[in-house]
């Protein structure tokens, strides 16, 4: 079943890599406009050798696990604040929609200025980019937590501690979790925005480079490189679910 | 001394200026080692007086007391199955019936084994790694009631357990009751809406009447012991559950619930 749906993926991608080569020889478009992925290949393994491309990747990897951690870790404190707290959710929450509803591309320049280290800056970018749907999901997980075991809990003298890590977290993980797949690729996202605006290091600053030169095939081996940051990202998520939730797939 | 007293108990919830009178005046006593069943029409307050007992909620008035002490939080001396059975579904079952002994600390390995006795009382053995949705609605209920007397209290408080099964299996469940009732020597009250189950379980029955909640009647239930099938065509019982139904209002029908 496993070799079946991975001979299944390598045919798609074949088939993709097929068509792709097949357009730009039917067409024949100079390799600016686009290359071939015979030529993306060779620029693939030419910044390979040289380190550049794993330079600039590090840095962007950096930016992304930095903004997730720190999204995730803030968001989630402050969602069981808000979740516990109906006073603080009243003063709070209209500032936290307020900033959701500003676009966070829009904020980047400003950001610029007030923060003059741009790895710094980038992962503040990349934190805001996943910072409301994390923090959304928090309290709607937190505040569905089922009222009936809580009684439960409170029948067994449970302490507040008790009751968070036994009862809070594991029933709020679902959705947490779920939201976690969705932070990843946002904060992927949120580093490009982060190195467009004000970077000269990390691939979203490799793509501006390579726009600025016509160098197409670069530009596309930067684009490969962060979407497989996420696909990895996504796919950690992933595992993490199977393991964590493994209680869901007993039949 | 009674193990349990009730004295006054007024509930009443919502605006203090509208309030919804849930309970009024409940007084009663419950000896240690008396099963009493406790039976009334939806809207009595059923529920909340064994919530109350619990300490889950408090009285508005009146005084609820264990051993002369008043119970104004959850004890561990007493133990409460709800309706629903409220196992947590990411816990297999011996997690979960072990989950009160984790609570207060106990060691993995010791509570693991006390927790395959209660297992092993309830008839569920062999079901230990079985996650709660791959259960049937009476065996998630035993394992609930598994999990309660793990808490080992003196005094088990029971809310309507087997509502939501059916007959047969009720009926089977009710003996297996009070086969550990026996066993453990606990005091037990039980809610239930099913009058001729209440006289079947019980050494004596309090009737409830509907919204607000006053305590109508105190029968006491002179059947011999152990209770068998074959009561349920005595004519001692039958009159029983008469007597016990005469004190039950009928429910009152509101037109806006149906």
């Amino acid at each position: 079943m496993r070799l079946a749906r991975a001979a299944l993926g390598a045919a798609s991608a074949a088939l993709f890599l097929f068509l792709w080569d097949a357009l730009v020889r039917w067409q024949d478009y100079p390799t600016f406009i686009l290359p071939s992925p015979a030529d993306v290949a060779e620029r693939f393994l030419v910044t390979l050798a040289d380190g550049s491309l794993w330079r600039h990747a590090s840095i962007t990897l950096t930016e992304i696990s930095g903004g997730l951690l720190l999204g995730v870790i803030v968001a989630t404190l402050l969602g069981y604040l808000l979740a516990k707290s109906p006073l603080l959710d009243q003063l709070v929450s209209p500032y936290i929609v307020a900033l959701q509803s500003f676009p966070v591309v829009a904020l980047a320049p400003l950001l610029v200025i007030w923060i003059h280290n741009a790895l710094f800056r980038t992962i503040i970018i990349a934190a805001l980019v996943l910072f409301f749907p994390v923090l959304v999901t928090t309290i709607v997980g937190l505040r569905s937590v089922e009222p009936e075991l809580a009684a439960v809990m409170r029948s067994l003298q449970a302490t507040r501690w008790q009751t968070f890590i036994k009862l809070e977290v594991p029933f709020a993980l679902p959705v947490f979790l779920g939201t976690l797949k969705i932070g990843a690729t946002l904060a992927v996202i949120g580093a490009v925005i982060g190195e467009f605006v004000g970077s000269d290091r990390g691939l979203g600053f490799l793509i501006n480079l390579a726009q600025g030169m016509l160098d197409t095939p670069l530009l596309f081996v930067a684009l490969f490189t962060l979407v497989f940051i996420a696909l990895g990202l996504y796919g950690l998520v992933s595992l993490l679910e199977y393991r964590l939730l493994a209680w869901k797939r007993a039949e | 001394m009674p193990l349990l007293t009730l004295s006054h108990v007024y509930k009443a919830f919502g605006d203090p200026a509208d309030p919804l009178h849930a309970l009024q005046d409940i007084s009663f006593q419950v000896r240690r080692g008396e099963f009493v069943c406790v039976v009334g029409p939806s809207g009595s307050g059923k529920s909340t007086l064994l919530r109350l007992i619990a300490g889950l909620l408090q009285p508005t008035s009146g005084v609820i007391a264990l051993d002369g002490e008043p119970i104004t939080r959850p004890n561990p001396r007493i133990g409460i199955v709800f309706q629903n059975s409220n196992l947590m579904p990411w816990r297999t079952v011996l997690d979960n019936v072990a989950l009160p002994l984790e609570l207060r600390g106990v060691a993995r390995s010791r509570r693991r084994e006390i927790a395959r006795e209660y297992i092993a009382l309830v008839a569920l053995d062999g079901f230990e790694e079985h996650y709660p949705h791959q259960l049937s609605g009476g065996m998630q209920q035993r394992a609930a009631i598994a999990r309660t007397l793990a808490q080992n209290p003196e005094l088990l408080l029971l809310d309507e357990p087997f509502g939501a099964l059916d007959a047969l299996t009720r009926e089977y469940l009710n003996q297996e009751l009070l086969r550990i009732w026996r066993l453990k020597e606990m005091t037990v009250i039980m809610v239930t809406h099913a009058i001729n189950e209440a006289v079947w379980l019980s050494d004596r029955t309090l009737t409830l009447s509907q919204r607000p909640g006053v305590l109508k009647a105190d029968i006491p239930i002179t059947l011999p012991r152990p209770r068998t099938e074959a009561l349920l065509t005595d004519p001692d019982y039958l009159a029983l559950v008469r007597t016990v139904r005469s004190h039950i209002d009928r429910p009152v029908i509101h037109k806006s619930t149906l």
